[in-house]
């Protein structure tokens, strides 16, 4: 009773919206371009990459120390987005060229870019750019407002500059043979398509999407650490997820991209909810391994009921009969 | 056209499970040749086209389609020569895109693909003409995902999507046999039209002993991956099922013997 008070409460209070929503939405367009990553292997190419974790934070890592040493942050951004593209290259390569299953392929990279952002930091576990100009703070002074208010500005044109170009990308004749390759690859092979080479090209986006990702998360935190990026993927497939529930019944392209995004968007909505209720952010891991859990077992449990159900009705009938 | 020389394909060898799946092969096709392929289940007739396909590579032997050697092309190179529909009507086609999105991706078959975008209007109109004239009422779905089609429409999706681009040779196995009688004779009619319009040299397999004497040019059976009987012209048009079961009963009866001498 108690929480479901607090909670009231704490919709009707406008702090919370100005403050922790507003926060957890700026955050939410900025991880979303890792979600569009992961959507782009997980959902168009029908690969399980674990990547994820590690080159969301080489983004990140890179970019502070780029930044750092006096490079231009829009620049370093790019940087950030190839150098997330080169671990995606090193995944894509194990998995395609020598066989090594996806989800093992990515806990390699993942793995090894642990050891590989530490020395890109330095020997550091995190780095600050403390006052260092980037993209969302140039907006925050240009149009005097908080530096979360920039990270959603920044967030949002972001995004959706990503969904415009990924949705024209797939409509082109190599993007529809990277949808294809994930949807039929034998189909695709016999049409004359390396479908090595695709899988190849979709790893690649997917990761320069989530080392992009990793670098805006940096500047809107103004620090990058080592392990920034963990758990990044569990929260990748719960916005899918999510979105996926919220936008059930739409099957065009653009808005199931921008679904994923939304649904990035309310579970870091949820995140601040259940932090403001008291709950420990550490615990936010555990929850989303749920929700995911509970969405990828849910169609599996329907049928059994759906099957347990009808075979019931039927024999009825029958018996009657 | 097509030349096969010599060529032998063995699964699992040296172990107990040793398969001879293709025994010395030799076998030659003309320009517009319609061959039909018929043979017991595991006489190697799928074998036969999936190594001309580059689905598997042979151990030894020498596969040349218009005088371009090809047994060492990966799958996906050779798809520049060969069009192909498959048995299973689920393997032909992109389930989650859209009928003109399949023929798009088809009708680029064994090109460079490009950063084009990959419909535009003249190749709508192109495409729905192509599909009208399979007689299906599909032109008018032509932005439905092929996954709400039936087995039989999808069939004939995949004929069609095989042929938009001419193949030099066209594969066909046993295209029909996931089909109800009527939509199976329907997509043979089909067939028949557009290997015949475009004199596309086709390899056909079937297990209906009907259909392989009433279509084609030529007829050959398999057995224990060797070709056992070759037929073509007149020859072939004389034909009957009974002169073919006796011809199969011949061969079960040197199984057998060979059985029991073992
Ligand atoms: N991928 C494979 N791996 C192992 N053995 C195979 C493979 N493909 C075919 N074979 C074996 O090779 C032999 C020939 O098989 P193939 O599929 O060519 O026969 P088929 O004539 O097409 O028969 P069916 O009429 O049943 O389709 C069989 O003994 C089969 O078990
Ligand atoms: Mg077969």
């Amino acid at each position: 009773m108690n929480i479901i008070f607090n909670l009231f409460m704490s919709f009707l209070d406008i702090k919370f919206w100005t403050g922790p929503m507003l926060g957890a939405t700026a955050q939410g367009l900025i991880w979303g371009i890792m979600v569009l990553g992961v959507y782009i292997t997980y959902k168009v190419l029908d690969v399980a990459d674990l990547t994820v974790d590690g080159s969301f934070a080489t983004g990140g890592c890179i970019f502070a120390v780029l930044v750092v040493s006096g490079f231009d942050p829009t620049i370093s951004l790019l940087i950030a987005a190839i150098v997330g593209g080169v671990a995606g290259f090193v995944t894509g390569i194990l998995h395609t060229k020598f066989k090594i299953p996806a989800i093992l392929s990515g806990i390699l990279t993942q793995l090894g870019l642990y050891s590989i952002n530490l020395r890109i930091l330095g020997n550091a576990a995190n780095m600050s750019i403390g006052k260092i100009d980037t993209n969302i703070k140039f907006v925050s002074t240009f149009f005097s407002i908080t530096q979360q208010q920039a990270g959603l500005v920044v967030g949002l044109i972001v995004s959706v500059i990503c969904i415009i170009l990924l949705y024209i990308l797939f409509g082109t004749e190599i993007g529809a043979s990277i949808r294809a390759t994930g949807n039929n690859s034998q189909m695709i092979r016999a049409l004359g398509v390396d479908t090595d080479k695709t899988k190849l090209m979709g790893i690649v986006l997917s990761n320069m999407l989530i080392g992009l990702s990793g670098a805006l998360l940096v500047q809107m935190n103004k620090y990058a650490d080592v392990g920034m990026g963990k758990g990044a993927i569990v929260y990748g497939l719960a916005s899918i997820v999510i979105g996926e529930v919220i936008f059930r019944k739409i099957k065009n392209f653009a808005v199931m991209l921008t679904s994923s995004v939304v649904g990035c968007i309310i579970f870091f909505a949820i995140r601040a909810i259940v932090i403001k209720l008291g709950m420990d952010a550490n615990d936010m891991q555990l929850l989303s391994s749920i929700i995911v859990a509970i969405a990828l077992s849910t169609p599996i449990i329907k049928e059994e009921i759906e099957k347990k159900r009808s075979y019931r009705e039927n024999t009825k009938n029958f018996v009657k009969k | 056209m097509l030349k096969i020389k010599n060529v032998s394909k063995t699964f699992y060898k040296g172990t107990i499970n040793e398969k001879k799946a293709l025994v010395d092969i030799n076998f030659e096709l003309k320009d517009g040749d319609f061959v039909t392929v018929i043979g017991g289940n595991g006489a190697g007739k799928s074998t036969l086209q999936n190594v001309i396909s580059g689905l598997y590579a042979v151990d030894s032997g020498i596969i040349e389609i218009d005088g371009t050697n090809i047994t060492n092309l990966p799958e996906y190179k050779r798809a520049k020569y060969i069009g192909r529909v498959f048995q299973d009507p689920m393997i032909g086609t992109a389930s989650n895109m859209q009928i003109e999105e399949n023929l798009a991706l088809a009708d680029k078959r064994g090109e460079k693909r490009t950063f084009k975008w990959m419909l535009n209007r003249d190749k709508k109109i192109f495409f729905k003409e192509k599909v009208a004239s399979l007689g299906l009422g599909l032109e008018d779905r032509m932005e439905s995902k092929v996954g709400l089609l039936s087995g039989g429409q999808r069939q004939a999706l995949t004929l069609l999507m095989a042929t938009i681009k001419k193949p030099d040779l066209l594969l066909l196995d046993e295209h029909t046999a996931a089909l109800d009688p009527r939509t199976a004779k329907k997509v043979l009619t089909l067939t028949e039209e557009i290997v015949g319009d475009n004199n596309i040299t086709t390899i056909m397999i079937t297990h209906n002993m009907k259909d392989a004497i009433q279509y084609g040019n030529r007829l050959i059976m398999m057995d224990a991956g060797k070709i056992i009987y070759d037929v073509s012209g007149d020859e072939k048009k004389k034909l009957t099922i009974e002169m073919l079961l006796k011809k199969f009963e011949t061969v079960e009866d040197k199984i057998s013997d060979r059985m029991i001498l073992s």
